[in-house]
C-alpha cells in the first residue's frame, strides 16, 4: 500500500467531500457549514491516524529512505516519495497540528467557511508532500504551491492590513524560490537526475556548490526566516487568522530548516562549511536582535512572531554546527517550537476571539477571571523561555552544545538569547495575565471552554512529554542524523 | 517528386484553401447560414489537423514546403487552436449584432497562412505565409466595424504590420542577394564557412520582422493597443496560434538557414528575450485594462519562448515548442473567460470589474485564477512546466545569468497576476454579472482543467512529441 501518497492526499478526500457539499447545498446554510467543519475535522484526524501508523511502521534503524514510491513521469522526472528519520517527524507534526487548527477556527471564522476549510486541507496535502517528496521538481511543486492557500488564508480571513501582508508574504517567498528553481535546474542539468537520494551522494564541484548553496539559501533563509529577510513574518503573522499563524509558525517555517538539512548540508557540504560563519553570524544576530525587538512590541502576536525568528536562529545555528548534537537539537527545536509557538498563537487567539484586540496594554489581570487560561499560557510561556522540563529546553541546550563544538563565541552570544527570551516572554505574561483587572471591558471575559481545553490538552501533553522524555524523538531520528553528520564530516574532511 | 505526391504532402493546406473558398461562395449565396458555415469551418480545420497528423512526411515544391515532425506538430496545434476560435467568436459576434459569415472564412485563411509558415522551407513561402495570415488577422481585428476602438486596432495593426513585413522582405532580399538562394538549405551551405556581413545584416532584419510578428520587445508597441481594441474572442485567437506559427518559423529560419551561425544570432535573441521579459513585467504593473495587461503578459511570455530558442540546441527548441503549446492554452483560456463575462450587457474588461467574481461566477473565476497563477509560473499549473522547460534549456546551454534574470522578471510580473487574484477573491462584488454564455464558459473552464490537472498527464506525450519535432531542425 502506498502509505505516503495516502497520507499526503488524504486531506484532498475531505476537499472533494466539501466541494460536493457546496455543489448540492447552499454555501452559507448553517447546516452545510457545520457539516463541512466536521468533514474537515474528521479528515484531518484520519490523516493524523495514518501518519501515526506511518511512524509505527517506520524502521528507525536504517539510513535508507522508507516507504519509497517511484514511478516515471515525463522528461526524466519521477514521481518519487519516501521518508527518513528526519522527514517522518515533520509529517507527524503537520498531521498533529492540522486538526487543532480546524478546531481553533470552529467559531472564529464566520465568512466563507467552506473555502477556508478547503484552503487548509489543500495546504496540509502540500506541506506533507514537501516532506515526503524525493524528487527535486516534485519537492518544488509542493513547496511553491503552498504559497497559494496561505496567500488566500491571510488575504481573505486576515486582519486589517491583510492584503499588504499577503502580497509581502507571497512575493518575498517567491523571489527566494525562483532562485532555488534556477539552482534545481542547474543541478538536473549537471547531475542528470532529479532524484534527491542520488543527488545526496553526487559530488558537485566546489565552485558550483557555492552558487547552488546561495540559491537554496535564498529560498530557505526567507522561509525560515533568518535575519535580515524576516520582515515578512511579523506582518504575515499579525494579519493571519489564528489558525493561519499556527500553521505558519508551526509548520511552514520548518520547511526552511528541513531544506537546509535535506539539501544544503548533504548536497553542498563544502559550500556549507564555507558559509558556516555567515550562517552563525546571521543566527546570533537573529537571536539577540529580534529578541530585543520582541521586547518592544505592543501587539501580542507580533511579539510572538519576533520570538519565532529568534528561536529559528537556534535552529539554523544548530544545523550548521555540523555535529550530531547540533542537528538533533535543531530538529528537536523545530518540533518543540511547532508545538509551543502554535500553542502561543492559540493563546492569543483565545483572548482575541473574546475581545478582538491584540494590544498588550488592553489586557492585564486576566488571571482573576481566567485561571485555567493563565495556567496554560504560563506553561507555554515557560516552554518558550526554555524551562527545563518543557520541550523548549532540550532544543536550546542541544543546539548550543552543538554550536559550542563548532564556534565558542557563537554559543556564548546565543546563550544570552535565552536570557533575553525570558525577559520578553515573562514581561508579556506579567502584563497580560498578572496584576489587577483594571480594564472594565475585561470584566465579563470567560475562561476556556471545553473546545479550547480539548485543543490545548494535546499541546500541553506534547510539550511536557517531549520535555521529560526527549529520547522518544531521538530514537526516531538518531540513525538518519548520524548518517547525515557522518557524510558531511567525511565530505569536508573534518 | 511527382506532382500528385507533392499535392499529397500539401493536403492540409489544400483542405483549408478549398474549404475557405467554398465557404466564401456558400456565404455569398446564403449569408444567414452562419451557424452551418461555422460548423463546416470547424470540420475543415479538424480535418486539416487530422490530415497533417497522419499524412506523409517529406519536402515538396522545390523545398518550399517542408513536412517534417516539427511542421506537423505546429500545424496540428495551430489548426486545433483555430478550430476553438470559431465557436468562441461566432456567437459572441452574433450577440453583438454582427452576423458576418466571413468570420469562420477569415479564420480558415489565417490558419492556412499559419500552416504555410510552419511548413515553409524558403524565404518566398515564408513571406507568403506571413502575409496571408497577417491580412486575415488585420480584418479580424476590425471585424466589429461599428466599434471605433476595433477599427482603430485594425488600422494600427495593419500599418505596423505592413512596416514589419517590409523589414522582413528587406531582410529576405539581402539574404538572397548575399547567399544566392532563397532556400534555407542552400543558405545554410552558403553560410557554412562563416556568414558574410551582408547576410548577417539581412538576418538581423529578418529577426526584427519576425520579432514584430511575435510581439517581442523592442517591437512590441502595437500589441497592447491592438489587444485592447480588438474583439475579445479575436484576441483569444491571435494571441495564441499565430505566435506559435511565427515562433516555429523563427526556429526554422534560424536553425535550417543559419544553424552554423548560432553564436551570431544567439546574442540578438538573448537581448530580445530579456528586453521582452522586462517590458512585459514592468509595463504590466501599471495596467488597469485586463486586455492590455494580458498583452504585456504575452510580451513577457514570448520573451521566455525566445530565451528557449536562444539556447540554440535541440533541447532549447523543444522547450520553446512545449512552452508555446502550454502558453496557447493559457492565453486562449483567459480570453475565453473574459469573453464569457459581462455585467448588464457591458463587457467586463478592467481589473476592478473582476471584483468579487468568485462569488458571482465561481467556475469562470476559478478558471481565471488558474490561468493567472499559470501565467505567473506557479507549479503545478501548465505555465510552470512551460517555464521549467525553457529555463532548463537556457541553463543547460550556458545562459545561466539570462535565466536568472528571466526568473526574477517573473517575480516582478507576479505582482500583477496576484493583484488579479486578489481582486477576484478578496474584494466585494459591485453588482450582479450576466449569466455567461455556455460556449465561452465551456472553453474557458475546459482549458483551465487542462492547465491543471490534465497537463500533468498530457506532458507525458507532449514531451516526446516536441522532442521529435525539435530533432527535425537538426540542431545539436
Amino acid at each position: 500500500m502506498p502509505i505516503l501518497s495516502l497520507v499526503t492526499y488524504a486531506p484532498l478526500i475531505g476537499v472533494a467531500a466539501i466541494l460536493a457539499l457546496r455543489f448540492f447545498g447552499r454555501a452559507e446554510d448553517p447546516k452545510t457549514v457545520a457539516a463541512a467543519k466536521w468533514i474537515a475535522l474528521i479528515t484531518t484526524l484520519a490523516t493524523l491516524a495514518l501518519s501515526v501508523l506511518l511512524v509505527v511502521q517506520f524502521d528507525a534503524n536504517t539510513t535508507a529512505f522508507q516507504f519509497v514510491e517511484d514511478s516515471p513521469w515525463f522528461a526524466g522526472l519521477h514521481y518519487r516519495m519516501g521518508v527518513d528519520g528526519i522527514s517522518v517527524l515533520f509529517v507527524l507534526l503537520t498531521a498533529f497540528l492540522m486538526p487543532l487548527c480546524i478546531a481553533a477556527s470552529w467559531r472564529s471564522i464566520e465568512t466563507r467557511v467552506l473555502e477556508y476549510l478547503i484552503a487548509f486541507l489543500v495546504l496540509e496535502t502540500l506541506v506533507i508532500g514537501v516532506f515526503c517528496a524525493l524528487d527535486l521538481v516534485l519537492f518544488y511543486v509542493f513547496f511553491e504551491f503552498g504559497l497559494v492557500p496561505m496567500f488566500l488564508i491571510i488575504g481573505i480571513w486576515g486582519g486589517q492590513r491583510r492584503v499588504y501582508a499577503a502580497f509581502k508574504f507571497f512575493l518575498y517567498t517567491l523571489l527566494g524560490s525562483v532562485l532555488m528553481l534556477a539552482a534545481i535546474l542547474a543541478m538536473i542539468n549537471v547531475a542528470g537526475t532529479s532524484s534527491i537520494p542520488e543527488l545526496m551522494t553526487y559530488k558537485f564541484s566546489p565552485g558550483l556548490q557555492t552558487w547552488l548553496w546561495l540559491a537554496f539559501f535564498a529560498s530557505f533563509a526567507v522561509k525560515m526566516p533568518m535575519w535580515p529577510v524576516h520582515t515578512w513574518l511579523p506582518d504575515a503573522h499579525v494579519e493571519a487568522p489564528t489558525a493561519g499563524s499556527v500553521i505558519l509558525a508551526g509548520i511552514l517555517l520548518k520547511m526552511g530548516g528541513y531544506g537546509f538539512m535535506r539539501f544544503s548540508l548533504p548536497m553542498f557540504p563544502q559550500a556549507s562549511e564555507l558559509f558556516t560563519p555567515l550562517v552563525f553570524a546571521l543566527s546570533v544576530i537573529a537571536i539577540v536582535y529580534t529578541s530585543l525587538v520582541a521586547f518592544r512590541q505592543v501587539d501580542i502576536k507580533k511579539l510572538i512572531a519576533y520570538s519565532s525568528v529568534a528561536h529559528m536562529g537556534f535552529v539554523t545555528m544548530g544545523i550548521f554546527s555540523g555535529n550530531a548534537q547540533g542537528e538533533q537539537g535543531a530538529l528537536f527545536q523545530m518540533l518543540s517550537h511547532g508545538l509551543i509557538s502554535g500553542a502561543l498563537f492559540l493563546c492569543v487567539g483565545v483572548v482575541y476571539d473574546r475581545m478582538h484586540t491584540r494590544e498588550i496594554a488592553f489586557y492585564g489581570g486576566l488571571v482573576n477571571r481566567m485561571p485555567w487560561y493563565a495556567a496554560v499560557f504560563l506553561l507555554f510561556t515557560m516552554g518558550n523561555v526554555g524551562l527545563p522540563g518543557t520541550s523548549g529546553f532540550v532544543g536550546e541546550i542541544l543546539t548550543m552544545t552543538g554550536a559550542y563544538g563548532a564556534s565558542t563565541w557563537t554559543a556564548l552570544i546565543a546563550a544570552t538569547g535565552v536570557i533575553l527570551s525570558a525577559v520578553y516572554a515573562l514581561t508579556l505574561y506579567r502584563r497580560v495575565v498578572f496584576g489587577e483587572l483594571v480594564n472594565p471591558k475585561l470584566g465579563g471575559i470567560a475562561d476556556l471552554e471545553w473546545r479550547e481545553v480539548a485543543i490545548f490538552a494535546p499541546l500541553v501533553l506534547g510539550t511536557l512529554a517531549l520535555g521529560v522524555h526527549p529520547s522518544s524523538v531521538f530514537n526516531l531520528t538518531q540513525t538518519s542524523v548520524d548518517h547525515l553528520v557522518a557524510a558531511y564530516q567525511a565530505a569536508v574532511g573534518g | 517528386m511527382s506532382l500528385p505526391a507533392e499535392f499529397g504532402l500539401a493536403c492540409p493546406q489544400l483542405i483549408l484553401a478549398i474549404a475557405a473558398l467554398a465557404l466564401l461562395v456558400w456565404g455569398a449565396f446564403a449569408p444567414k447560414a452562419t451557424a452551418a458555415i461555422s460548423a463546416a469551418g470547424v470540420v475543415a480545420l479538424l480535418g486539416a489537423a487530422a490530415a497533417a497528423a497522419t499524412g506523409p512526411l517529406g519536402r515538396a515544391f522545390g523545398e518550399g514546403l517542408i513536412l517534417d515532425q516539427a511542421s506537423v506538430f505546429a500545424q496540428v496545434a495551430i489548426y486545433v487552436a483555430s478550430a476553438i476560435a470559431i465557436p468562441l467568436g461566432q456567437p459572441w459576434f452574433e450577440r453583438r449584432g454582427v452576423r458576418n459569415f466571413e468570420f469562420p472564412v477569415l479564420i480558415l485563411i489565417a490558419a492556412l497562412g499559419m500552416g504555410m509558415m510552419a511548413a515553409s522551407g524558403d524565404l518566398i513561402s515564408l513571406y507568403v505565409g506571413v502575409e496571408l495570415h497577417s491580412l486575415a488577422l488585420y480584418v479580424l481585428a476590425a471585424m466589429h466595424r461599428d466599434d471605433a476602438k476595433a477599427s482603430e486596432a485594425g488600422l494600427k495593426y495593419f500599418v505596423l504590420g505592413a512596416l514589419s513585413s517590409g523589414l522582413l522582405l528587406y531582410g529576405a532580399s539581402l539574404i538572397y542577394g548575399f547567399a544566392g538562394s532563397t532556400l534555407f538549405s542552400q543558405i545554410a551551405t552558403a553560410v557554412s564557412g562563416g556568414a558574410s556581413t551582408g547576410v548577417l545584416f539581412g538576418l538581423v532584419f529578418l529577426i526584427c520582422g519576425l520579432a514584430f510578428k511575435v510581439s517581442a520587445a523592442p517591437f512590441h508597441m502595437w500589441t497592447p493597443d491592438v489587444y485592447e481594441g480588438a474583439p475579445t474572442p479575436v484576441v483569444a485567437f491571435f494571441a495564441a496560434a499565430p505566435k506559435l506559427a511565427a515562433m516555429v518559423l523563427f526556429a526554422r529560419a534560424l536553425a535550417e538557414g543559419f544553424g552554423g551561425a548560432v553564436d551570431q544570432w544567439r546574442q540578438v535573441l538573448v537581448v530580445i528575450a530579456l528586453l521582452s521579459v522586462a517590458v512585459g513585467a514592468f509595463a504590466g504593473l501599471v495596467q488597469k485594462n485586463l486586455k492590455r495587461l494580458w498583452a504585456y503578459s504575452s510580451i513577457a511570455n514570448i520573451g521566455y519562448a525566445v530565451l528557449g530558442l536562444a539556447a540554440g540546441d535541440a533541447q532549447g527548441v523543444q522547450a520553446m515548442l512545449v512552452f508555446m503549446i502550454l502558453y496557447m492554452v493559457d492565453v486562449t483560456g483567459f480570453f475565453a473567460c473574459l469573453a464569457a463575462l459581462s455585467r448588464q450587457g457591458r463587457s467586463m474588461e478592467t481589473i476592478d470589474d473582476m471584483a468579487g467574481l468568485i462569488k458571482e461566477q465561481p467556475g469562470v473565476a476559478l478558471a481565471m485564477t488558474a490561468f493567472s497563477l499559470s501565467a505567473l509560473g506557479l507549479p503545478p499549473f501548465s505555465g510552470f512546466w512551460a517555464k521549467y522547460y525553457v529555463f532548463k534549456a537556457a541553463i543547460g546551454a550556458g545562459l545561466g545569468p539570462a535565466a536568472v534574470a528571466g526568473l526574477v522578471g517573473s517575480v516582478v510580473a507576479a505582482f500583477y497576476y496576484l493583484r488579479l487574484v486578489k481582486v477576484i477573491w478578496f474584494d466585494a462584488s459591485p453588482g450582479a454579472t450576466d449569466r455567461p454564455p455556455l460556449e465561452a464558459r465551456a472553453i474557458g473552464v475546459g482549458l483551465a482543467l487542462f492547465c491543471f490537472p490534465l497537463v500533468m498527464l498530457a506532458l507525458s506525450w507532449i514531451d516526446p512529441w516536441a522532442r521529435a519535432a525539435a530533432a527535425a531542425f537538426g540542431l545539436a
